[in-house]
């Protein structure tokens, strides 16, 4: 007699389809939804034998409710506070037209999803979900795939001219049970530029997709941080697709955070075009931070960089996934790849999987990583300078980690994130 | 000013003696100057002075005025006022040399009960400091001591000295890797903070740094005693004749 071996994909698929409703919209929204259910529904949720997921249990991330996760109180300034942007607020991930600027910025159109979504015709049907089922290949996505289905909120941005002012996303939590489905879309037109700036935590549980255009020959420099809520959970993607002499940068600063998956997908498609992708993570104790980053390089002439650096502690996890995908004919091709951790004790861990795979014979891509502890003899020199062991400590950490910030191309937000990173220090999380 | 008596330390692995007995004693406004053979043990007296790890001291006793050093952390030995110019100066990536300066200032001023220095005071200090010892601005605004050459690490300790002011500096070595015009700028930079309040303690392979810091006292150090004291002209027999007859004089 066999026992059919309960199908664990399946069910948990099953029981977080039966949490969820399809939002209302347009011909064109709903076709898109429907098309990223059939997508979810043929890959299945992702469970922890898949070998995507070997380093970070998605049960919590798919589980049809959130964990609750309390909001923190606390007085630190808001993030990019001192930065003059335009400011979209998410509550809870839902859109908060009362604490938001208004919508308008020269040079760009702003809208919230659920209004691009309920016209007949709009630009987004091109863009929604279009990157993220690229994405699916070669390796399945599902959470955003359910995201593209699930959506209830987002900001869909189209850049045409000069923009005076960053935007900036700014996510709140206050419930400790909200559970957030935000898809944003950016698109760039050639030659048009834009600083995002994106701040969290968003909800107990989020699940966000940022779609992302950029044309030939513009720019998005994308910089967010994560929010220092510990319990929280976060799966995030972001889809980029660069066009001919295009640049992307994006930063991202983590603090605490019981699991965080961020994962980048970008796709090199015109010459010339230059992706750099960075992170700082700091968390200790239960905190789980898992970068995930797939770049692809289909096209000549292209530079990618990815920097990422991890602080942990306590018995904290990082996992780093990094792959760099050169296809035939993406010649004179740069990439690079760096993932570090500091472990601040012998509890903590740090795992690592950096892959190349490249099909092009006139490419230059190196990649390293590395896990270790504070450096003694560098503490015992500032000691003995008359530094305390735990200033000393901190200002190793921060060095460890600026190889990181500055891949932030603006002074004044590596500054704004540098503080930050400082003021986690002197609390102690 | 610092009195060290029969120290005994080995190291905390493989609990290998190193310092086998020795004594010494510093007196204020004075310098003295430590010569002895390779591995003799000469770094490590100064490395257990200033408080670095795995080394165990098994019998002994180190003081710096009334204050037992061994009882104390490295940062509170520096408050204390005890200074170490490192054989091996040590780069530290990330870490601006300003910002290490500052810091290190700061926090010693702050563990005595004395109000910070402001960073505008602090940069006129730096300054000053660095000019008489030819450190250029764009060096102090690198990394400590990060593509500094041999030369430029022992300069930046001397600079870090020049700063911090200590009351008992150990300068292990700092003539090694110096050029002469270097060994000039150095042994000048260590002559002007020669007063009755500090003393030196000046470890050193060579007679030409103690040309230029005439040194009140000389020891010999071999296999983790001090084996002879005398005055200046103990260096130039060592100069001339190497340590052979010392060392069989001491058997
Ligand atoms: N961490 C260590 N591990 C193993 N051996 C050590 C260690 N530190 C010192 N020693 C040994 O202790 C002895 C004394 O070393 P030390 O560096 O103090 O000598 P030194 O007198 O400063 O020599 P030099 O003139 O070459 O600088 C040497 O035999 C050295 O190999
Ligand atoms: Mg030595």
């Amino acid at each position: 007699m066999t026992l059919a071996r309960p199908n664990l994909r399946a069910q948990a698929t099953e029981a977080r389809l039966q949490a969820l409703t399809l939002p209302e919209g347009g011909a064109w929204a709903r076709a898109a939804r429907m098309a990223a259910l059939t997508r979810l529904q043929g890959l299945g949720l992702p469970v922890r034998r898949d070998e995507y997921w070997r380093f970070t249990d998605p049960a919590t991330l798919t589980a049809p409710a959130p964990a609750p996760a309390q909001p923190l109180a606390d007085d630190e300034a808001p993030a990019f506070a001192g930065i003059d942007a335009l400011r979209l607020v998410f509550v809870d991930g839902r859109f908060d037209a009362a604490a938001s600027d208004p919508l308008a910025l020269s040079g760009v159109t702003i809208e919230r999803l659920p209004d691009a979504a309920a016209r007949d015709i709009h630009w987004a049907q091109g863009l929604y979900g279009v990157l993220e089922a690229e994405g699916q290949h070669p390796v399945a996505r599902p959470l955003a795939a359910l995201n593209t289905a699930f959506a209830t909120d987002g900001v869909v941005i189209h850049v045409t001219g000069p923009v005076a002012r960053p935007v900036h996303i700014v996510q709140r939590h206050e419930d400790p049970s909200s559970d957030a489905l935000l898809h944003h879309l950016v698109k760039l037109d050639p030659g048009a530029r834009l600083t995002l700036l994106e701040s969290g935590p968003a909800a107990a549980r989020l699940n966000s997709v940022m779609e992302v255009e950029v044309a030939d020959g513009a720019a998005l420099h994308h910089v967010r941080t994560q929010g220092r809520d510990h319990q929280r959970r976060t799966a995030t993607h972001v889809f980029a697709r660069l066009g001919q002499g295009s640049d992307f940068r994006s930063f991202t600063l983590t603090f605490n955070g019981v699991l965080t998956r961020n994962e980048m997908v970008v796709s090199l498609t015109g010459s010339d075009a230059v992706a750099h992708v960075a992170g700082a993570a700091v968390g200790d104790g239960d905190f789980h931070h898992d970068d995930t980053v797939f770049i692809t390089h289909g096209a000549e002439g292209c530079e990618s960089r990815q920097v990422f650096k991890k602080v942990l502690r306590g018995g904290a996890t990082g996992v780093f996934q990094g792959k760099i995908l050169v296809k035939a004919g993406a010649q004179k091709t740069d990439g690079y790849q760096l993932s570090q951790a500091l472990l601040l004790d012998e509890s903590s861990q740090f795992l690592a999987k950096p892959e190349l795979e490249i099909y092009a014979d006139d490419v230059k891509c190196s990649h390293g990583s590395t896990a270790g502890a504070i450096d003694e003899t560098a503490l015992f020199y500032l000691r003995s300078r008359g530094v305390p062991a735990r200033e000393a400590m901190d200002l190793l950490t921060l060095a460890f980690l600026r190889e990181a910030l500055e891949e932030i191309a603006d002074a004044a937000l590596a500054e704004d994130l540098s503080a930050r990173l400082e003021g986690w220090l002197a609390r102690r999380r | 000013m610092l009195e060290i008596r029969n120290l005994h330390v080995e190291l905390e692995e493989g609990a290998k003696p190193i310092l086998k007995g020795l004594d010494l004693s510093v007196g204020a406004g004075q310098v003295h100057a430590i010569m002895g053979p390779n591995g003799s043990g000469k770094s490590t007296l100064s490395y257990v002075l200033a408080g670095r790890e795995g080394y165990a001291v098994t019998e002994g006793s180190a003081h710096l005025g009334d204050i037992d050093l061994l009882a104390l952390e490295p940062e509170e030995r520096a408050a204390a006022g005890l200074f170490l110019a490192f054989q091996y100066p040590v780069e530290i990536p990330g870490v601006g040399n300003m910002v290490f300066l500052r810091t290190a200032l700061n926090a010693q001023r702050k563990a005595r009960g004395e109000p910070e220095v402001s960073a505008a005071d602090f940069l006129k200090l730096v300054r000053q400091k660095a000019q008489a010892l030819r450190i250029d601005a764009e060096m102090l605004k690198r990394p400590v001591n990060v593509g500094f050459s041999g030369g430029e690490k022992k300069r930046n300790e001397i600079l870090q000295m020049a700063v911090l002011e200590p009351r008992m500096c150990i300068l292990d070595e700092t003539d090694s890797g110096l050029d002469v015009d270097a060994m000039r700028l150095v042994s000048e930079g260590v002559n002007a903070l020669r007063d009755q309040g500090r003393a030196f303690l000046v470890i050193t392979h060579y007679q030409r740094l103690l040309d230029h810091i005439a040194p009140d006292v000389v020891h010999i150090m071999a296999d983790g005693r001090i084996i002879k004291t005398g005055g200046p002209e103990l260096a130039l027999e060592v100069e001339r004749n190497g340590y052979a007859d010392l060392l069989a004089e001491a058997q």
